[in-house]
């Protein structure tokens, strides 16, 4: 490994000292009584459009995104490109939905989607289920956020053995437990605006400044082995990559906002007005997550994998280090500080608001239904400050005694499965026409189908499909919330014939949805 | 904001236009291929990132429309 670079290494204390102190501080900003769950858990749903901005980009454009996916263009070429029509697709859905959901949210005082679905249809159980693929879908997510910690710490020049190579990650997450639990989601709200200016400047500079050193665009290119520069044009009698890649899009859109974080970021929102206005606005970040990407090409034509300096890097962190030696390679010590702080307060950001939003779920829909049903609110934003802990603490002993490469493969999982609340939560905002016992039963044949594939093609997100002699190589979170929505369509005629109960009561009316 | 966007049930036929850019973003065939370049970036990659700005603009325009 190479040396420590004390330059970069200081820039990156000073600024991770900084936002330490920002996140305790934001514990004042637009004060509110903490010890409300909605106060702790949503920042008193009063972040405006441009805060929420900050942090709905935070929570989807994670420090892990800026590291995997150029990692993914350096590895494997065109296939990483599929963030943008990703990131494109997601935003009608946030458009459409997500301000009708917040309507309904605020009208009855939910702060998850499980409090929602409970709400809506009335089943306890199916709000449990929400709730645990909530939390096993985001832990994973917090464990790789920890990982671009650990790539930019590594890449600074710091390296030990046993504890001591950990102790830089160990600090990084007391300093986040701590504020999260102190200040709740207006840590990462405030710290979300830091981090994007950071990554904002590295982005654009490096997008200047790189294809200048490398002597254009065209050369950088050039560099990159034809194979990899397009999709795989599909043989006879299959979609082959043209198929994966536009399910993979699509599906992860689907599934993004279903994630607890994001949701928790959309429900802080002041107005439904704001979020629409934000479908407009993030596609600002989706630009910089194309110029990310084609870093990979870059750090392909600067030859960073070859030089001797930066092969310690690549043997520990495989091509998830092309970021990170490409910054090294191109920018003085001082600018690569800023650059990697970016990077590691871009982790801390999406890490706070998914610890907070898997304990709002544990708080609301499995402590408060199941352990003690009438907590005051005192005790309940207290049970969340716990669970907050305890979550991190996880994702934490995850990646320090787990190889990363679960934690991959786990979240990888954790998209096909919280893609199954589907039904219950986007199309729930638009109709109660379901049976809950038959949105349950949808949701058990997606997530046990969507393993099954999951692990038939050794843990890749693309399954081939074969019908009728064509085979539909396709992300198998659409497939599998296909198959959901057949089986609740299905059985919830059957069911509502034969139960002679009467179906639960509905707490929301068709006027909460709307402004 | 205001009631009769209430009324109507929040639809709007301007949404429609949000399908543009599923088909455009969504079908590969449109776009995996080297020429036309710009500035020396294959299309497969610039065709992406314009689109990233056509549908900002687009839901941009959506909101101001509807939100009248």
């Amino acid at each position: 490994m190479q040396d420590v670079n004390w330059i970069a290494l200081s820039i990156f204390v000073l600024l991770f000292g900084l936002i330490t102190w920002l996140g305790f501080a934001a514990a004042r900003w637009r004060k509110g009584d903490l010890d409300l769950l909605h106060e702790w858990g949503l920042g008193g749903r009063r972040f405006g459009t441009v805060v929420t901005w900050f942090l709905v980009g935070g929570d989807v454009y994670t420090a892990y995104t800026f590291i995997a996916v150029p990692a993914l263009a350096f590895g494997a070429g065109a296939v990483a490109f599929f963030a943008v029509p990703y990131t494109i697709v997601i935003y009608p859905f946030l458009f459409l939905v997500f301000p009708r959901l917040w309507n309904v949210c605020r009208k009855h005082g939910y702060i998850t989607s499980g409090d929602f679905v409970r709400g809506r249809f009335g089943n306890r159980w199916l709000a449990l289920a929400i709730a645990v693929t909530g939390i096993v879908a985001t832990m994973p997510y917090i464990a790789l956020q920890l990982v671009g910690i650990q790539v930019v710490v590594g890449a600074l020049g710091i390296s030990g053995t046993g504890l001591a190579a950990d102790l830089p990650l160990i600090i990084a997450f007391m300093v986040l437990a701590a504020f999260t639990y102190s200040s709740g989601l207006r840590a990462p709200a405030s710290i979300a605006i830091v981090k994007d200016i950071l990554i904002y400047i590295t982005a654009f500079t490096a997008i200047i400044v790189i294809p200048i050193e490398l002597g254009g665009f065209a050369k950088i290119f050039a560099a990159v082995p034809p194979q990899k520069l397009l999709l795989a044009v599909p043989g006879p009698n299959t979609t082959g990559a043209y198929g994966s890649y536009a399910t993979l899009a699509l599906g992860s859109a689907l599934a993004l906002f279903l994630y607890p974080h994001c949701l928790t970021g959309i429900l802080s929102a002041s107005s439904s007005h704001a979020i629409r206005r934000n479908a407009a606005m993030l596609p600002g970040y989706s630009f910089m997550l194309g110029l990310l990407a084609l870093f990979g090409f870059f750090a392909i034509a600067a030859g960073v994998a070859n030089l001797p300096e930066y092969a310690g890097g690549f043997k520990q962190f495989g091509n998830n280090f092309a970021v990170p030696a490409l910054l090294l390679h191109s920018f003085p010590s001082w600018f690569v500080g800023i650059a990697f702080s970016a990077i590691g307060i871009g982790a801390l950001v999406p890490a706070a608001i998914m610890s907070i939003a898997a304990a709002n779920l544990y708080t609301r829909n499995i402590h408060r239904e199941f352990i003690n049903k009438n907590p005051s609110n005192q005790q309940e934003s207290q049970m969340a400050k716990w669970a907050s802990l305890i979550v991190k603490f996880g994702a934490l002993v995850f990646i320090l005694f787990v190889p990363t490469q679960y934690a991959i493969q786990l979240q990888l999982l954790g998209g096909i499965w919280i893609i199954q609340t589907l039904p219950s939560v986007m199309l729930g905002v638009y109709t109660r026409w379901f049976n809950d016992w038959a949105l349950l039963l949808g949701w058990a044949a997606g997530i046990f189908a969507g393993t099954a594939m999951a692990v038939a093609v050794n843990l890749k997100p693309a399954y081939p499909l074969a019908l009728g002699g064509y085979t539909f190589p396709g992300y198998i979170a659409v497939y599998t919330v296909i198959l959901n929505l057949v089986v609740v369509t299905v059985l919830t005629p059957v069911l509502n014939a034969l139960s002679a109960r009467r179906m639960p009561v509905d707490q929301t009316a068709a006027a909460d949805y709307f402004a | 904001m205001n009631s009769e966007n209430t009324k109507r049930g929040g639809w709007s036929w301007w949404y429609l236009l949000f399908v543009v850019q599923f088909v455009a973003v969504l079908w590969p065939p449109f776009y995996n291929s080297i020429e036309p370049r710009w500035i020396g970036i294959p299309f497969f990659y610039w065709y992406q990132m314009l689109w990233v700005v056509i549908s900002a603009v687009t839901t941009a325009v959506i909101y101001l429309v509807t939100s009248e």
